[in-house]
């Protein structure tokens, strides 16, 4: 087949791409959206598998299929509170595979100088390609795939880590090896080093070498990294397959890759900064792990913790007209969110006005908390955005908070001291009457007191999220 | 020492300032109470009542005066009265001071210490001591109780098998403690109750106790913070504004109960003579303002008149000497109350603590000095609301010249950025050779796409957007695909490998995505 017909079918793939990402911008254009991807995915695929340079389609279609097999397995089996871990697995896959056809491309390199200019004539696909090439070239190439090979690596350990730790397998708790960042920096050093080597003598050892410090740079970057920070790891690891992909794209000639690798590296960019400016806090701090430095000794709390039971919060329930909920990621450890859309709907049944403030860094993925209402259904537009729904809070009667706490924290506005100071958060403590949905009284995910547990108008609702949700709803008809 | 009660000498003053039950409490305090033989009478409690509770009963005014250190009274002394205080002794009583001049000056002559319970400061820990609310309370609940008697209708509206009776509509001007127990007395009867006060921030009250509040939109409202809790005078504009709203109401409304007084000055006039006329026949006015002239210049004082188009007006100034039991019970707790601030030891002996911002703001004559007015107390009443800092209201010059200003300054910045991005894009394009170039600009242009495209993905899509990013990166297939006809075995494993995976993430990726989106549902 025609090089041009390809090309061709990557334009039109290439655009499906941009339309897909762009129809997320709503709820409903979304699911027109995945369509435009999944057409432009089996476009691309059919136009490379019939396209120039490529051999063993059979095989190909045999290892699509039973690939596809298994991901539709697990795409139709997995719990939506585990999304967070498959898309890190997933991740992890996209990083493997550019570090193999990165791997690939070198071997090729290798094969094809060995050739003699007949044997090159020879060839066709991406052999051919590369015997094309002149010297620079060729040195441009070795840059091409030893990035591709680097940020692959990173990405594989880094998802299989985050994987790992969204998944309880690993302590979610920041880790470093004894040396801490100086073993990354050296790692970096490392790879610095081999790429002038590779660059210079095209040897196989020092892409090796590379590859291993990559793999612990990726291992021992998210190990450090707190749970709390998860959606901004996610999004990180999701923009670096996406870098890894068009520096592979470079290294084959393919622009489809180079455009695909790019749109996916810049949304990924994209969202690592809007999580982080949900947190005030610099990519740098967050990549470097751990909450920041303190200034001083965070402000003493005063008052008690006072804990109430289901009978009181369903009283203040039944005289409340208007509440609002602030889930957190206790809701998605608990299973609570079937609980919580009945609890919603009996409420709106009795014509309370009830809203859901949903943080940005809710969750351990952006847009988590979204995603279980969603799957719960709760409509998606009494689900409110920090922004448009903390003016809100003190004219409101009721606030639930279920299995939050950093997002509530009012010492982020308070206490220049505290490790979250100024971050924005969700100002519930303005509402007149705050319940706590929480399992113990010990501190939250990142360990920081919460001043607003002792707050006056403040109650405890201690118990398992989803067996408190669903004490008040035998209280609640 | 001796605590005395001499009986009211005004006419008509029914109430005293000692019942049995407040006796026996300041009894507890270490005091000895005596009383004046007749003081309770007109209030319902007789001199054997008092004997039970331990009081000793004297036979005139003058051997309570020599038997007693603190001497109690409802209204202001009498010249006889004050001229029998002796040096140290204590006067406990209503006083107002600013009017009573004289009086107080014979008080300090005397030498005696006069505690003025008008005088005492509204600061939350001296409300158990506020008589004039107590008072107040009673006077509203009086109030509506007089119009009632005075109406010729119910209150509450009925539907009977003789036909149907309108509820009464009820406007109550001024929600102090009166104006709240008017409110809540005429509600609880079931009339219709609307309520207007010059200090807007008493609209929850009024409507916690049942009452619509007539808002008025005016700009000036009063904070009555920062004047203890008390109405301050007026604009002029305001003032219309508020008789205008209030001539709007005179036709609708059976009765009218205004309790509008500012401290130390006449009554505000706010019913006005065309209102009254306005005023359907029967209907009723109390003024509770009778005794400072009036809220309602027809009122007279002290009597019931009815005016020619056949409205009452109410002038009574007694109300709460009308229910003497019920105020005397009040005011006498009060007083104890008063005596159990001047006695911290609870031992019988009064230590004169000026120190104390009660004490001091009720004190105006103490050790041959005058001590009113009193220092404005150390704690406010109310806490100042915060002045809210209006946004400053921009000219359109101003305006146009900050968005010109916040134009150029965006304008600027992009500029910067695509001369850097342009410059680094010409350096890199000196070096490298043109089939490098090809490639780097799809790559930039994308990278360009994606920032643009990614900015408007709504926040709560975040998740299917990782998710379909994730399907699409293992657009990777097919640099594998390409490279799995190589001729080299160990190419093809690892080709085939990576196949594999990507596979298992493009219908792992866009499957889950598609779930999730199917999900999300409006209501």
């Amino acid at each position: 087949m025609e090089f041009g017909f390809t090309t061709a079918a990557y334009v039109v793939a290439a655009v499906l791409f941009i339309l897909s990402l762009g129809g997320l911008s709503g709820q409903e254009s979304a699911k027109r959206a995945v369509w435009y991807g999944i057409v432009g995915m089996a476009l691309a695929v059919f136009a490379t598998l019939i396209g120039p340079g490529s051999g063993l389609w059979v095989l190909s279609v045999v290892l699509i299929a039973s690939g596809g097999v298994i991901g539709w397995y697990v795409a139709t089996r997995v719990e939506m509170t585990e999304m967070p871990q498959l898309v890190a697995a997933m991740h992890s896959l996209v990083g493997l595979a550019a570090v193999f056809v990165g791997y690939n491309a070198h071997f090729e390199l290798g094969r094809v100088l060995a050739m003699d200019d007949a044997a090159r004539a020879g060839l066709e696909g991406f052999g051919a390609l590369i015997a094309k090439k002149d010297g620079v070239e060729q040195a441009i190439l070795r840059v091409e795939l030893y990035l591709g090979i680097l940020i692959g690596a990173v990405t594989f350990t880094g998802s299989v880590i985050a994987y790992g730790k969204l998944a309880g397998k690993v302590s979610s708790a920041a880790k470093k090896l004894p040396g801490g960042h100086l073993l990354n920096i050296a790692a970096a050093v490392i790879s610095v080093l081999c790429l002038v080597w590779y660059f210079s003598t095209g040897g196989f050892l020092p892409l090796f070498l590379m590859t291993l410090c990559a793999l612990f740079i990726g291992y021992h970057l998210i190990m450090g990294i707190g749970g709390a920070d998860m959606p901004v790891v996610v999004s990180m690891l999701n923009s670096y397959s996406g870098w890894a992909a068009a520096a592979i794209g470079f290294s084959l000639g393919n622009d489809l890759l180079i455009v695909v690798g790019a749109l996916v590296g810049s949304s990924g960019a994209i969202l690592s900064y809007i999580m982080c400016k949900a947190m005030n806090r610099s990519f740098i701090s967050v990549i470097l792990g751990g909450f920041g430095g303190t200034q001083g000794p965070a402000a003493e709390i005063e008052g008690e913790q006072i804990a109430i039971d289901a009978d009181g919060v369903a009283t203040a329930l039944d005289e409340a007209d208007s509440v609002i909920i602030v889930p957190g990621y206790g809701m998605a450890v608990a299973q609570a969110q079937q609980a919580v859309s009945e609890l919603t709907k009996r409420l709106r049944a009795q014509g309370k006005e009830v809203r859901f403030a949903i943080h940005p860094v809710a969750g351990r993925l952006p847009g988590h908390m979204n995603v279980l209402l969603a799957e719960a259904r709760v409509p998606y537009d009494i689900v409110l955005e920090m922004d448009e729904i903390n003016e809100d809070f003190p004219d409101t009667d009721v606030v639930i908070v279920i299995g939050s706490n950093d997002i509530v924290n009012p010492a982020a506005q308070d206490d220049p001291n505290s490790p979250i100071a100024g971050m924005p958060v969700l100002e519930v403590w303005k509402a007149k009457q705050v319940f706590v949905s929480k399992r113990g009284q010990g501190a939250g995910y990142s360990g920081i007191e919460n001043p607003l547990f002792f707050k006056d108008n403040t109650r405890m609702f201690y118990g398992d999220a989803k067996e408190s949700v669903n004490a008040l709803l035998t209280k609640i008809s | 020492m001796k605590f005395g009660v001499i009986r009211e000498v005004e006419p008509g003053e029914a109430r005293v300032a000692l019942t049995p039950a407040s006796a026996a409490q300041l009894a507890k305090l270490g005091y000895d109470c005596v009383v004046e033989t007749g003081a309770g009478a007109a209030a319902g409690i007789t001199d054997d009542a008092y004997s039970e509770a331990g009081v000793e009963v004297l036979p005139d005014a003058a051997a309570v005066f020599a038997a007693a250190d603190v001497i109690a009274k409802v209204r202001p002394p009498q010249e006889g009265e004050i001229d029998q205080l002796r040096e140290g002794q204590t006067l406990i009583g209503f006083f107002w001071p600013a009017a009573n001049e004289a009086l107080m000056e014979r008080a300090k002559e005397r030498g005696a210490t006069v505690i003025a319970m008008d005088m005492v400061p509204r600061i939350s820990r001296a409300q158990k001591m506020d008589a004039l609310s107590s008072m107040a309370n009673i006077a509203g609940y009086r109030a509506v109780i007089e119009a009632g008697a005075n109406f010729g209708r119910f209150f509450t509206g009925q539907v009977t098998a003789a036909g149907k009776v309108p509820p009464a509509k009820v406007l109550v001007v001024g929600a102090g403690v009166a104006g709240l127990a008017a409110i809540g007395t005429a509600t609880s009867l079931g009339a219709i109750v609307r309520a207007f006060d010059v200090r807007p921030e008493v609209a929850e009250q009024i409507e916690s106790m049942g009452a619509e509040f007539l808002f008025l939109d005016f700009e000036d409202s009063q904070d009555s913070a920062g004047s203890g809790g008390y109405a301050a005078p007026s604009s002029p504009e305001f003032r219309e504004a508020q008789l205008k709203l209030f001539r709007e109401q005179a036709p609708e409304v059976d009765i009218v109960i205004t309790t509008a007084l500012i401290p130390n000055r006449e009554a505000p006039e706010l019913w006005t003579p065309d209102m009254v006329e306005a005023m359907k026949p029967g209907s009723v006015i109390v003024d509770l303002a009778a005794e400072r002239g009036g809220n309602c210049k027809l009122t007279v004082k002290d009597e019931k008149i009815v005016t020619d188009n056949g409205v009452t007006i109410i002038g009574y100034t007694d109300f709460p000497s009308r229910m003497a039991a019920q105020s005397s019970a009040l005011y006498s707790t009060n007083v104890r109350h008063m005596m159990a601030d001047l006695t911290p030891e609870k031992d019988g002996k009064v230590v004169h603590n000026m120190e104390d911002d009660v004490i001091r703001g009720a004190t105006i004559t103490h050790q041959g000095e005058i001590t009113f007015p009193p220092p404005p107390p150390k704690v406010k009443a109310i806490a100042a609301a915060p002045k809210k800092e209006k946004a400053k209201e921009l000219t359109p010059e101003e305006k146009r010249a900050a968005e010109l200003a916040a134009f150029k300054a965006q304008t600027r910045q992009q500029v910067t950025l695509l001369a850097v991005g342009a410059a680094l894009l010409l350096a890199v394009g000196l070096v490298a050779p043109a089939s490098f170039m090809q490639h780097f600009i799809v790559f930039v242009l994308s990278v360009f796409v994606g920032f643009q495209v990614i900015w408007n993905v709504s926040h709560s899509l975040h998740t299917p957007l990782m998710a379909i990013t994730n399907a699409i990166s293992s657009i990777i297939i097919l640099g594998a695909l390409m490279q799995i006809g190589s001729g080299s075995f160990l190419v093809i494993v690892l080709a085939a490998l990576s196949v594999f995976m990507a596979g298992i993430n493009i219908f792992g990726g866009f499957l889950v995505t598609r779930r999730m989106l199917a999900m999300f549902q409006k209501s």
